[in-house]
């Protein structure tokens, strides 16, 4: 809930019965943000509206082909205002059942499809493409947003994933290239991950220091130790920066499908490990003793004390795992994505890892899901720079972050964190 | 836990039955009860130095000598200290001449002492030369402190109101733009008129740039320190797509910088010393600094950020609104980084150019938190933090070790400063005050 | 079990929690552990349970020495502790909460819930102390969880039961079926119970032997049966006490608080406080009964201002208090003490003559064009330490310092100094010791004396009726009154407070 409010009853009495104040404040909220989207649409992108935009669903060589998805601009726009004129009259008059979120969710949903035809408008653009890039740079959100569920199931607020995603990747660089094996590189990266978090862990659990504090401290750290040891030891040795990237492996069979096939059965070592993980920490997390007593530590430690569970252990623990998988995100940077360590490369997606944890309400799967909104985000924003829509690139490159903004503020205030996320455990 | 004596740790309030302290004196005659129960008290403040200030009305001594009888200088010093220790390992680790001498330290160690030895002093001699050693070098510490001192402000203001203003950097970005296009937008108005309107655009700007976060965290619950962050980017991207218009862009360039900005509008350098990039601007930030002491210390809206900053709960039922001390503290902080972002653009660039901020912002927040959220602190690690800026650059070219082993070393004090457990464990000091910083971890709920 | 402590002595800095301790436990006893708030008997439990480890002293169970490292040890030597504060996960559900630390797990360490939660409705069934094993514990009344609490002991095999202040969230009818379950647990002859509190008639209900322990020391031991309440008060407090509050009675003048129809629902739309109808004049005190949890803290919320989320009105004198800010209610002449004075009404480490004009922190004479006036400040200040006798060492202590009763008279002096149309005080005397109990009944006293209209609401029957010129009582959300004080017996209010209704308590309990 917000620290102000400016309505004066519990309840509101509207035409299709009494609702809650806040529910009700809150759908005028989402209301007006339709309306807006329904005269962006209808007032702007409609006039425009040419011809037809394609999109190609086949990529690679499949078994079968796919015909060209042809989509009529003009008419598909339509539908999107109708849509969001729809969405504005039920959300203000209150008529959405509780499903409030859902509409937002669905329109919005339509306006980017809506936008991204007028943007393809008169050209043709590669579906597996645009989704492939959704999946590959949503990767290291989800490992950093992982990263994020574990510490703070277990009570320990991380906001240092940025710095273990910089560490991981200059390590992972490094390491790779001496070696020549990414293997091997992201073995050194996922140490830098540990390493991190054992810094984390030994201030905020030992020490019991401020724990964003000492996150926002330790990103520092690893930004100016990265810079330095880049301008001091790699600048002039292009050897030691140059490791080999992870190749795609394509699923023998599965690869071949049409469409799902490029989609998802030929992706990096380091995808697969992400979707596999989002599954088996899912499962961890919710179903084995394991689980049951990481959150009982982060929920309330003292209780978790009394049965004789060692809470500081167990939270190190999980910090220290957390470390690890964040060296998964970071070393995707340099063994997966770019193959070559930068100056503060990372750009901030530790902070987008952290918001995508928080919308999808600490658990593994919601936390990928919405690591998969995030780097969808991305993936668009990429798109449309190659179809020149006349919005500047820099511009467009800002469209993960407002999305963060947009969905952490309309979503965290009804969020329910661990009870003890962020308290220090005192034993006397 | 019921009978637990132990007096609630700084920041934190006291509960009721958990916490009650051991029964006030019941026997005995009530005069002795009292005593007893005073001296208790007593003890438990010499013991707990949590956000223990003199009275206001203390002279000047009286606080010097609080302060220094306090562990936390020490404590501060010892930061210093390690962080110096542990910047000189990285030092010696990346210093070429003495990597090698480690390959064989063990047959000639005193090949590598002395090639550490050499490495550490040229580093740390360039440093100290480079921020100390004459007029020009003390015009370039000034010079750095100026914009450090201004975002140190920024991130403290907000800090004492319980928020992590990570948005700084964006702060700055969008202070200086404002300013900048103020600046050169305008021509033909004397100083007095347009220097000053150019510096209030700035401040407004950042403030603005404040102001949101804080309304989304009020209103919303969004997390201050994600919104900011993601405002830092945005501001960032907007500043590169402002520099590709036309009426930004210089149009005599075909990079991207902005148009300049007339004399009328930057801070005139000191006179008769004309060849030092120090100016006037650095007015502008003391000015600031002294407002925002009476503000923090002195005013009711102090007051009111304070309270919230350390009991949410016990503002809110005594009156006070949250909610608008957060979005005042968020406001001012944002406008004292735009005096950053307007002394740089202003005082030294003369245009707006792209990532001209250059990490000023974030720099703001190691020096509050080395200022431990006072604005004397935070002037205070401002120079600082300039000097080490200034003699990192001296320190860059006459020696090659880079210039981010400042950030390096600026990071290792916060580790420092941030778990003060950790520097008395190492020198072994017993002293009371647990957690040092203002705790602002409260989890992401509300 | 057969315990005996020998000697424990516990320092914190300052402070000897436990001097010299012994104390024994037979076999199939019910031993009371008597003493004022911070008395140290938690500590001592604590000590016990693992939980805090003994300077000096030992500990011996069936007389082998026993030096927990942890609760785990002490789980291990049969000891089981039901804390005051409950050691639940609330998000967790009954049987999560009950097997946590010993789960029925399958392959890969998979849980298995199934047998779980039929071993936990077994042994909830056997022990007399049915509750769903698959219910979440949040969503249970605090009756239930402290089950949940009991059988979390049982389901270890605890041979002794440490119980500390089981009965603060519990209507005295509740009490009383606890009494049945801890009789029932020691029947055999075999187990013990040590029963903590600081209410003297549970003791003498409940215990076979009592030991009263005051700052830290054992001052003496008592049969129940051949000890007076007073006398048992004397030896707690260590002085003689006086259990009455000396009033005259009330002069009811003009309305103060005027409640019609108040409705509060939380924001999932659930209803917390139901249709209450109350009028509170000027010069009466009026108390609201209630176990805790009933909807008291919305009730209160709302008539002082800080929640705006309610339906129905509230009049202050006479003018409606909607849309009003709580600093507005506040100025306008009310007065509140809240329930939890750590987080609503004190910050910890501001000193206490700031703490002493938090709420008029920006008006006269404190402040003039937005600067605070520091002479004004200390000067009031002084002059409220005196008044109401704050023990300090000085204006500039931080309050946090200061003991519990000393700050609760911080927050009493804070809201009585200026002149009031409704004072509203939650749990006045929670965790304050009994000298200070005492002056601060007096002065709520004398606030009705002096005009103000005060309405007290208290989950401790005995303040209720000591302090009340009418009763309430509140029960899931709904209140029943008020009645003037000594129409209902103590019995009969406790029984409303369990939701009974007044017709029905009448035949049995009026007089």
């Amino acid at each position: 809930m917000g620290l102000v409010s400016t309505v004066t009853a519990t309840s509101v009495q509207t035409s299709a019965g009494t609702i809650p104040a806040a529910q009700a404040r809150r759908e005028r909220r989402f209301a007006g943000y339709t309306a807006f989207l329904a005269v962006l649409t209808g007032a702007f992108l409609l006039p425009a509206a040419e011809g037809a935009a394609t999109f190609r669903l086949n990529a690679g060589q499949t078994v079968a082909t796919l015909p060209d998805l042809v989509v009529p601009v003009g008419p598909l726009l339509i539908v999107v205002t109708l849509a969001c004129v729809a969405a504005t009259a039920l959300l203000w008059t209150h008529r959405t059942g509780g499903r409030a979120v859902t509409i937002v969710g669905v329109v919005s949903g339509l306006f980017v499809l809506g936008y991204l035809a007028y943007a393809v408008d008169g050209q043709t653009a590669s579906m597996v493409g645009l989704l492939r890039g959704t999946i590959s740079a949503s990767t290291p959100i989800a490992f950093g947003a992982l990263c994020g569920v574990l510490c703070e199931r277990a009570g320990v607020i991380n906001i240092a994933i940025e710095g273990q995603f910089l560490a991981a990747a200059f390590t992972g660089a490094v390491v790779g290239s001496i070696s020549g094996s990414p293997w091997i590189g992201l073995l050194g990266g996922v140490l830098a991950g540990v390493l991190i978090a054992a810094m984390l862990a030994g201030l905020s659990i030992r020490f019991k220091a401020d724990q964003i504090v000492v996150g926002v401290v330790l990103i520092v750290f690893a930004t100016g130790f990265t810079s330095f040891l880049d301008s001091q030891v790699l600048s002039g040795n292009a050897q030691l920066n140059s490791p080999q990237r992870f190749s795609s492996i394509a699923i023998p069979g599965l690869s071949e499908l049409p469409f799902v096939g490029p989609l998802l059965f030929n992706l990096t070592p380091l995808t697969y490990a992400m979707i596999l993980l989002t599954i088996v920490l899912h499962v961890a997390l919710f179903s084995t003793r394991w689980g049951l007593r990481l959150r009982s530590v982060g929920e309330k430690p003292r209780a978790a004390d009394t049965v004789g569970i060692a809470v500081n252990r167990t939270r190190w623990r999980a910090v220290l795992l957390g470390g690890a998988v964040a060296g998964l995100g970071g070393s995707w940077f340099t063994l997966d994505s770019v193959g070559a360590f930068s100056d503060e490369m990372t750009g901030g997606r530790g902070f987008i890892a952290l918001a995508a944890m928080l919308v999808g309400r600490y658990s593994p799967v919601g936390a990928f899901a919405a690591a998969l909104l995030f780097g969808f985000a991305t993936a668009f924003a990429d798109a449309l720079q190659i179809l020149s829509t006349g919005v500047p690139s820099s511009l467009l490159r800002t469209a993960p972050y407002v999305v963060t903004i947009f969905v952490v503020a309309g979503l965290v205030g009804r969020l329910r964190p661990p009870a003890a996320n962020g308290t220090p455990y005192e034993t006397e | 836990m019921t009978d637990d004596p132990n007096p609630p740790g700084p920041g934190e309030a006291p509960e009721d039955r958990e916490t009650a302290p051991p029964a006030a004196g019941v026997d005995g005659e009530p005069s002795g009860d009292r005593e007893a129960e005073i001296a208790e008290a007593a003890e438990r403040e010499q013991r707990s130095t949590s956000r223990h200030t003199p009275p206001p009305d203390a002279s000047v001594t009286e606080r010097f000598v609080a302060a220094i009888t306090g562990t936390k200088v020490i404590v501060t010093v010892l930061a210093l200290v390690s962080a110096l220790i542990l910047g000189a390992l990285v030092v010696v680790l990346s210093d070429e001449a003495a990597r090698e001498a480690l390959g064989y330290v063990t047959a000639r160690p005193s090949d590598f002492l002395g090639a550490a030895w050499s490495a550490v002093f040229d580093a740390y001699k360039a440093l100290l030369d480079g921020s100390l050693g004459g007029v020009g070098q003390i015009s370039e510490t000034l010079v750095a402190a100026t914009p450090l001192i201004a975002t140190g402000l920024a991130v403290a203001i907000p800090l004492r109101a319980g928020l992590f203003n990570i948005g700084a950097e964006g702060q700055v970005i969008a202070g200086g733009m404002t300013a900048g296009v103020v600046g050169f937008s305008l021509s033909g108005l004397p100083m007095l008129v347009h220097l000053p309107l150019a510096v209030l655009a700035g401040l407004a700007g950042a403030g603005l740039m404040g102001w949101l976060p804080g309304v989304l965290k009020a209103r919303t619950g969004a997390h201050e320190v994600i919104t900011t962050i993601m405002l830092n980017n945005i501001a960032a991207l907007t500043v590169t797509y402002l520099l590709s218009t036309n009426f930004v862009r210089n149009p005599t360039r075909s990079d991207p910088i902005s148009r300049s900005i007339p004399e009328a509008a930057q801070f005139p350098r000191f006179p008769g010393m004309a060849g030092y990039r120090v100016n006037l601007s650095i007015f502008l930030v003391v000015a600031l600094a002294v407002i925002a002491f009476w503000l923090l210390e002195r005013s009711t809206t102090g007051f009111e950020l304070n309270a919230v900053g350390s009991n949410p709960a016990a503002a809110t039922a005594a009156g006070m609104s949250p909610g608008h001390a957060v979005i005042i503290a968020m406001a001012i902080g944002g406008a004292m980084a735009g005096a950053g972002g307007a002394a740089e653009i202003l005082g030294i660039q003369g245009r707006v150019t792209d990532g001209f901020s250059a990490g000023i912002g974030f720099d703001g927040i190691t020096v509050a938190l080395l200022g431990r959220g006072s604005v004397g602190g935070t002037v205070a690690a401002g120079l600082l933090f300039g000097a080490l800026k200034s003699g990192g650059r001296a320190m860059q070219a006459q020696t090659g070790t880079s210039l981010d082993l400042v950030v390096v070393i600026q990071a290792l004090i916060i580790v420092f400063i941030a778990a003060p457990g950790l520097v008395r464990a190492i020198y072994r000091i017993k002293a009371a005050d647990e957690l040092g910083t203002t705790q602002v971890a409260k989890g992401w709920g509300s | 079990m057969r315990l005996e402590l020998r000697g424990i002595t516990k320092r914190f800095p300052g402070v000897v929690a436990n001097d010299q301790v012994d104390l024994t436990v037979e076999p199939g006893e019910i031993h009371g552990l008597l003493g004022e708030n911070g008395a140290g008997k938690s500590t001592l439990m604590n000590i016990l349970y693992g939980l805090y480890r003994a300077d000096e002293g030992e500990i011996l169970v069936d007389g082998t020495p026993l030096e927990p490292d942890g609760p785990g040890d002490a789980i291990a030597a049969g000891i089981g502790m039901v804390h005051q504060h409950f050691m639940l996960v609330p998000v967790f559900t009954v049987a999560e909460n009950v097997t946590l630390g010993v789960e029925r797990t399958s392959r890969f360490g998979r849980l298995d819930r199934r047998a779980a939660a039929d071993a936990v409705r077994e042994l909830a069934e056997s022990s007399g102390l049915p509750v769903d094993p698959d219910a979440v514990v949040e969503d249970l009344p605090v009756g239930l969880q402290q089950r949940v609490e009991i059988l979390k002991a049982l389901y270890r095999d605890a041979r002794l039961l440490i119980l500390d202040e089981p009965t603060a969230v519990l209507t005295p009818q509740e009490a009383d079926d606890l009494f049945d379950a801890i009789r029932a647990f020691v029947s055999e002859g075999q187990r013990s119970v040590v029963f903590i509190s600081h209410k003297l008639r549970e003791h003498r209900v409940i215990a076979d032997r009592i030991s009263v322990l005051r700052r830290g020391r054992i001052v003496g031991s008592a049969d129940p049966r051949e000890t007076s309440e007073q006398e048992l008060a004397n030896l707690m407090v260590g002085r003689p006490v006086d259990l009455v509050v000396d009033k005259s009675p009330a002069a009811p003048a003009d309305v103060a608080l005027h409640v019609a129809g108040l409705t509060v629902r939380d924001p999932e739309g659930r209803t917390l406080v139901d249709d209450i109808d109350l009028d509170v004049h000027r010069g009466e005190i009026v108390a609201v009964a209630g176990v805790e949890g009933n909807g008291q803290t919305s009730f209160v919320r709302a008539i002082t201002g800080l929640d705006h989320l309610f339906d129905g009105d509230i009049e202050i004198d006479g003018s409606s208090i909607r849309g009003r800010s709580r600093k507005e209610v506040l100025r306008s002449g009310v007065g509140h003490v809240p329930e939890d004075r750590g987080t609503e009404g004190l910050v910890g480490g501001f000193t206490v003559a700031e703490n002493l004009v938090l709420d008029q922190w920006d008006a006269a004479p404190f402040a003039r064009r937005g600067s605070r006036d520091f002479d004004a400040i200390a000067e009031h200040a002084r002059r409220e330490v005196e008044d109401f006798d704050v023990r300090t060492p000085s204006i500039d202590t931080p309050v946090a310092n200061l003991s519990g009763g000393n700050q609760q008279k911080v927050v009493i002096a804070r809201e009585f100094h200026r002149p009031l149309a409704l004072l509203v005080a939650a749990q006045p005397t929670r965790g304050v010791d009994v000298g200070s109990i005492e002056h601060i009944h007096a002065s709520i006293v004398a606030k009705r004396d002096e005009g103000s209209g005060v309405l007290i609401v208290s989950s401790e029957l005995d303040e209720v009726l000591a302090l009340a010129d009418r009763v309430a009582v509140m029960f899931r959300g709904r209140l029943v009154g008020p009645f003037p004080a000594g129409t209902y017996s103590k019995e009969a209010i406790g029984l409303m407070m369990a939701g009974a209704d007044p017709a029905d308590v009448t035949a049995e309990g009026a007089r």
